[in-house]
């Protein structure tokens, strides 16, 4: 039976049971509404719910777990020397995974009954040609041992069908059996409803650490997958990048992080003197009404998608940098440079800064300005002298907050600053990042027994930690901050 | 307040105060200053947004006019199937356009001084197949007698190049170094302009048709990128709406102030601040290495965009429960409403202007994303329609800001054009979530 078929039926079946314990829990209370525990709606959300959500568990469950078991079983059966002759285990098991899912589409339509795919050898006849007749491609004839694993794992995947229907089903018509015996008067349906919104409620918010630790897993696997083939010293010392697609590549992390930093640098030089005078002029100076058009116009900057920056980098300023700055000043004629990018991330960075400064500035007491103008000082005093010392662990805060943007952002340094890996102090040179080689190494055709491209994991648990460094110290000296003014 | 008040003012004192004296005018000065300073950043920051919307909208408004021959095509069913029984059917059906082709020289009164097969040069790539794509539809089976022939007017698109030198882009001096097109068609291509053969019109096609190839530039639309990014917002606004909602309302509303809760309010505030690739690797490692999803498809990059929307979403939504104010709660309650009552019945419907209006934000971000999708295989050629949902969530297909960053990468200055063109696209898309997100704000915004 199709998944969704089944996922229909226990629908259905949920919908049922929500009318017969409804009506039950009404008959049970003589038809009168006063006379029962809950809502009579609430008994039959409570089958309802009874009835889909475990059985739904349990098909969701098994549709991960199955793939994975079946992997490893099959594969498990496939003699060493097989392995041997095709090179790689993972080679043989996608071969006998696209022979299982050619018998599979057979079967289901009609080109073939189950014994006969079971009972097919590969000597009798091609296989493939067989296959081609039914309309579905097979890459290279297979060998026997592939075929007897492709029959195995047709066979299991057809026994684990049946079986995850009869269990799926089975779980939902106890669900809606219980469901329906406990839908009477003095049953208190409401609390085991409610029990059950807020299990789906904490589900909800368990799925942020799900995903950080997704996140973790996924990077950390294969990062070590990397070491493994490639030391940890080279790549964290080594300040040679060179990625050979025949091997023996050097894969040294100095020059990408060279480029962010010096990027990021620049865009900091650009984005903190801009937004911070931004925000003390728009908190102290300005009044209501250019405050209502300056700050929204500001802010635009920070809704307008990385990729516009980017393009912005590649087709205007990067031209403009060359022929009016880099050529004439004999600095180099490549339109693509760390200037170019810094200088839009910068751009990008501006609301950041000037937002969070704004916040920050707003929220030192007007006891300290008054206190310093009633001595006499200028306003402009005041926020040097005043406002801004008080206000320094916050504004620090938001610098690194918007480092850390500029760490990982990615667009605009892969269409502004260039592939070139280098270290040198030439700002007007194109240079590049720990993003941009993460994006070169990972698109296209990859390998994922290659160094060369495992390397973007180590790459990316990297710029990971380092901006997770930065967010988790910008945090804390700005909780700090906020604490000692409340 | 300045170290230097209390021995500088003993003997300068003596004058009238109206008269300001070295010291005050230097500090009025400074304070000027200061003050030129705030109004410069400001201007600035203003200033910047307003070159990068000019830069993209001079280069990008071109996208949407096209040079384009206007031809009346008259097709009898005869015709048509005898292309679509030879070989090479959209050459067949570019023969058909050059006969035309020749009668729409004559009629402009030209047909003297140029040849029809010089004129067929200017023709886009693609016309055979238009033209092949529409008789298909038009054929007939059996023959009716008499075959009169259906007639309809075309709009072809000319070469890339005669449209880059309506737009300025190509020269007559680029022209003699390029091999793909020649002055003298150039010249030809100002003389059928002239007779009206040629025309730049607005290209409705740049928003309906597929990605072209590299030598196809003037064919290349965003049809499919679009398409595949409402796939995406479709898949981030059904998931990331209930889970986040879900999420914000059990910590705000249910969660004990234990280790988990704490450590579920770390990983989301520092989530909102993880960089947007590294959710790319999440998704190629996860959905795509371990749990076999397809490449280049919709529902990956879906998923991705949902897990990078999420904390955006719960923590508005947590802002606009906070906003609710506690005496509506203590109300319900007082009646004997369950604390799950009191939430779904009366503190979610409060905030559900804050809660939307955080919604459409956090798609709004969503729908810019690019670097996520660049590792999760988006960047494919992709020329075909997704079918429709739920299968079409799993074909291939390609993202707006994507396709923006494809186009980057081709050598033809043309496409620099069509991706500028897309960002506009982008954009419109983008203001007009905002401006609803804003207008949400402003009508159903309470305060208490």
């Amino acid at each position: 039976m199709p998944t969704h078929w089944l996922f229909l039926i226990v629908l259905a079946l949920g919908i049922a049971g929500w009318f017969a314990a409804r009506q039950k829990a009404l008959a049970s209370a003589g038809g009168s509404m006063r006379a029962l525990h809950s809502l009579p709606n609430t008994y039959g959300t409570n089958a309802a719910i009874w009835t889909i959500v475990p059985a739904l568990l349990i098909l969701g469950a098994w549709i991960v777990i199955q793939p994975v078991v079946l992997d490893h079983w099959v594969s498990g059966s496939i003699p060493d020397s097989a392995v041997t002759d095709a090179g790689d285990r993972s080679l043989v098991m996608a071969d006998v995974r696209r022979i299982a899912a050619g018998l599979n589409l057979a079967v289901a339509g009609g080109g073939l009954s189950a014994e006969e795919a079971l009972s097919m050898q590969a000597d009798a006849v091609s296989i493939r040609e067989r296959m081609a007749d039914l309309g579905i491609a097979i890459g290279t004839e297979p060998t026997q041992v592939s075929l007897d694993a492709a029959q195995k794992w047709f066979r299991i995947e057809r026994v684990g069908r049946i079986a995850m229907t009869v269990i799926v089903l089975g779980a939902a018509a106890t669900g809606f059996a219980l469901a329906l015996l406990r839908a009477r008067r003095d049953v208190n349906a409401r609390a085991s409803v409610e029990r059950a919104i807020l299990g789906l409620l904490i589900g909800a918010a368990l799925i942020a650490i799900l995903t950080t630790v997704g996140i973790v897993m996924s990077m950390v696997f294969e990062t070590a997958d990397f070491f493994s083939r490639y030391s940890w010293t080279e790549f964290f010392f080594s300040t040679d990048w060179d990625p050979r697609f025949q091997g023996g590549s050097s894969l040294g992390m100095l020059p990408l992080l060279w480029g962010t930093l010096y990027i990021s640098f620049i865009a900091l030089l650009v984005a903190v003197p801009i937004g911070l005078f931004a925000a003390i002029y728009l908190s102290e100076y300005a009044g209501p009404r250019v405050r209502a058009v300056a700050k929204p116009l500001i802010e635009v900057l920070a809704g307008i998608p990385t990729i516009v920056y980017g393009l912005f980098a590649l087709i205007t300023v990067g031209p403009f940098l060359r022929d009016y700055f880099a050529q004439p000043m004999g600095f180099g004629n490549s339109s693509s440079s760390v200037m170019t990018a810094g200088l839009v991330m910068g751009i990008m960075l501006i609301p950041f800064v000037s937002s969070l400064s704004d916040d920050i500035i707003n929220a030192v007491p007007q006891s300290l300005r008054d206190g310093s103008y009633g001595l006499g000082s200028t306003q402009s005093e005041t926020v040097r002298q005043v406002v801004l010392p008080a206000a320094l662990p916050g504004i620090v805060g938001a610098i690194l907050l918007a480092a850390s943007r500029a760490i990982g952002e990615t667009m605009i340094v892969v269409l502004g600053a260039g592939a070139a890996a280098r270290m040198s102090l030439n700002p007007f040179e194109a240079m590049t990042t720990v993003t941009v080689k993460i994006v070169s190494q990972l698109t296209g055709d990859t390998d994922f027994n290659s160094p060369e491209t495992l390397v973007a994991f180590a790459l990316g648990l990297t710029l990971f930690v380092m901006t997770l460094a930065l967010n988790v110290l910008a945090l804390y000296i700005v909780r700090r901050y906020r604490e000692q003014y409340e | 307040m300045t170290d230097a008040t209390a021995s500088g003012n003993a003997q300068g004192r003596s004058r009238s105060l109206k008269v300001l004296d070295e010291r005050t005018r230097k500090r009025y000065a400074a304070e000027k200053r200061f003050r030129y300073y705030g109004m410069g950043a400001v201007g600035v920051g203003v200033l910047l947004l307003v070159i990068l919307l000019v830069s993209i909208l001079s280069n990008g408004l071109g996208a949407f006019r096209q040079t384009m021959f206007e031809l009346e095509i008259t097709l009898t069913q005869a015709q048509i199937t005898e292309a679509e029984e030879s070989l090479l059917k959209t050459s067949v059906y570019r023969g058909f356009i050059e006969e035309n082709m020749r009668a729409a020289l004559t009629e402009a009164g030209i047909a003297d001084e140029v040849e029809t097969s010089q004129a067929m040069e200017l023709l886009g790539g693609d016309a055979g197949s238009t033209l092949r794509n529409w008789a298909v539809g038009q054929r007939v089976t059996p023959v009716p007698e008499p075959d009169e022939g259906v007639t309809r007017t075309f709009n072809f698109l000319a070469d890339g190049r005669i449209d880059g030198y309506f737009k300025g882009r190509v020269t007559m001096e680029s022209a003699e170094r390029d091999s793909r097109v020649t002055p003298e068609e150039l010249a030809l291509a100002d003389d059928l302009r002239e007779a009206g053969v040629l025309r730049v019109e607005f290209n409705p096609g740049f928003l309906t048709m597929s990605d072209a190839s590299e030598n196809q530039p003037e064919a290349a639309g965003l049809g499919v990128a679009i398409v595949g990014s409402l796939y995406m917002m479709l898949i981030v606004l059904c998931l990331a709406l209930p889970i986040g909602v879900c999420a914000s309302i059990y910590l705000e509303e249910f969660a004990p102030k234990n280790k988990l809760t704490d450590l579920i309010e770390v990983n989301i505030s520092n989530l909102a601040a993880v960089p947007s690739i590294v959710f790319g690797i999440l998704g190629l490692a996860i959905f795509i290495n371990f749990m076999g999803l397809p490449l280049s498809a919709p529902i990956v990059g879906g998923l991705v965009l949902t897990l990078m929307t999420l904390p955006t979403i719960i923590i508005s939504t947590r802002a606009a429960l906070k906003s609710v104010p506690p005496s509506i709660r203590s109300a319900a309650l007082g009646v004997g409403a369950s604390q799950m009552q009191t939430v779904f019945h009366h503190v979610l419907p409060l905030a559900a202007p804050g809660i939307l209006t955080g919604t459409i934000i956090g798609l709004a971000q969503a729908l810019g994303e690019t670097a996520p999708l660049l590792l999760i295989g988006m960047v494919a050629f992709v020329q075909e329609y997704p079918a429709a949902p739920p299968e079409g969530l799993f074909d291939p297909a390609s993202a707006l800001p994507v396709q923006v960053y494809n186009w980057t990468q081709r050598a033809d200055p043309a496409f620099f054009e069509r991706a500028s063109g897309a960002i506009i696209v982008l954009l419109v898309f983008l203001a007009i979530m905002n401006v609803t997100a804003v207008l949400l704000r402003r009508r159903f915004e309470r305060r208490w």
